[in-house]
């Protein structure tokens, strides 16, 4: 049975289970200890056709956060579109479900397409 | 000739000053992504001061180097604006001076298009992409500090008090600079109606 649990990007690793509850009380805007707040930043580079995560950064609010991102993510021309959110928006699954919900899917390989005979008609497959 | 040598080399040095003064900064932002920020503004002026330097070093010839004119030159040799070499205080000052300097590059630069030089009007137009995301940032900072805190809107207003005076100079012409092309008054306009939008 999975328990549906709000994990915050950033539960990961740091700290034991049951974190992530402390953290929906206390969800301050301003972030912690008066720090400007987290924020994931996504990506598109010139031949990608999706935003792909990059990184994460500090700003106090969007406007400022996508000119740091552009900063410190698109110095060497990895990009040509920003996308940001707030760290705090983002919910995770929990690392401790990982054994329910990922390893059933590894011996269903008849899952991926690979078990047809393509006709040679068929071209550009 | 001269003038346009003694020209290229004050827009290289404007620069390079100011590019300096901006890496001062690195490994001291006040925040990771800041440092960052202002690092790369240091790198691009840098960037555009070896370019306006390399040009000046051809019309010399004589073995002039980007490097000899950069650095080994003798201190009155130097033909910046003193706003440039206003040593860093604090943030606010900081990112002030940036927004002065900035929306002066960006409105020179423009103009620089109607230059007779085709290598001044080249190098001005590449480097007006980076003025423009310059004088974007730096103005933000400004609005946000003006609108911040009482602290930050103190220190901000510091800040126009000792940078003010060096303003004028940027739309005083020196002798190289006439003939260029460049309308002061119009140059002046539009830096006084940015810094009016800005306050």
């Amino acid at each position: 049975m999975i328990t549906i649990r709000k994990f915050y990007y950033g539960d990961y690793g740091e700290s034991k289970l049951g974190s992530s509850s402390d953290n929906e009380t206390s969800s301050s805007p301003s972030g912690v200890g008066g720090e400007w707040p987290l924020w994931e930043v996504f990506i598109r580079s010139k031949q990608g056709l999706d935003h792909k995560h990059a990184g994460s950064l500090h700003a106090a609010d969007a406007t400022m956060a996508i000119e740091n991102a552009r900063d410190v993510y698109t110095r060497r021309m990895e990009g040509i579109s920003i996308w940001v959110v707030e760290s705090k928006h983002i919910h995770a699954s929990n690392p401790d479900d990982a054994d329910a919900l990922y390893d059933p899917a590894n011996d269903k390989a008849y899952r991926h397409p690979t078990f047809y005979n393509l006709p040679d008609a068929v071209k550009h497959m | 000739m001269d003038q346009l040598i003694n020209y290229t080399l004050f827009l290289a040095d404007n620069a390079l000053i100011m590019g300096h003064r901006n890496s001062e900064w690195c490994g001291h932002g006040p925040i990771l992504e800041q440092d960052i920020a202002i690092s790369n503004i240091a790198l691009d002026l840098i960037g555009q001061a070896r370019n306006f330097y390399q040009y000046a070093a051809t019309l010399i010839g004589n073995n002039a180097t980007e490097d000899s004119l950069a650095y080994l030159r003798d201190v009155k040799e130097y033909k910046n604006c003193l706003l440039v070499e206003q040593p860093n205080a604090d943030w606010a000052q900081t990112v002030l001076k940036q927004f002065f300097f900035s929306t002066f590059q960006y409105y020179l630069y423009q103009q620089l298009q109607n230059n007779n030089d085709e290598q001044l009007k080249a190098i001005a137009a590449k480097a007006l992409k980076e003025v423009t995301y310059h004088v974007r940032w730096s103005s933000e900072w400004v609005i946000r500090l003006g609108d911040g805190t009482e602290e930050s809107k103190k220190r901000l207003l510091k800040a126009v008090d000792e940078l003010w005076m060096f303003t004028g100079e940027l739309f005083e012409p020196a002798s190289y600079e006439l003939n260029t092309n460049i309308d002061f008054i119009f140059l002046k306009e539009n830096w006084n109606k940015k810094n009016q939008i800005g306050f």
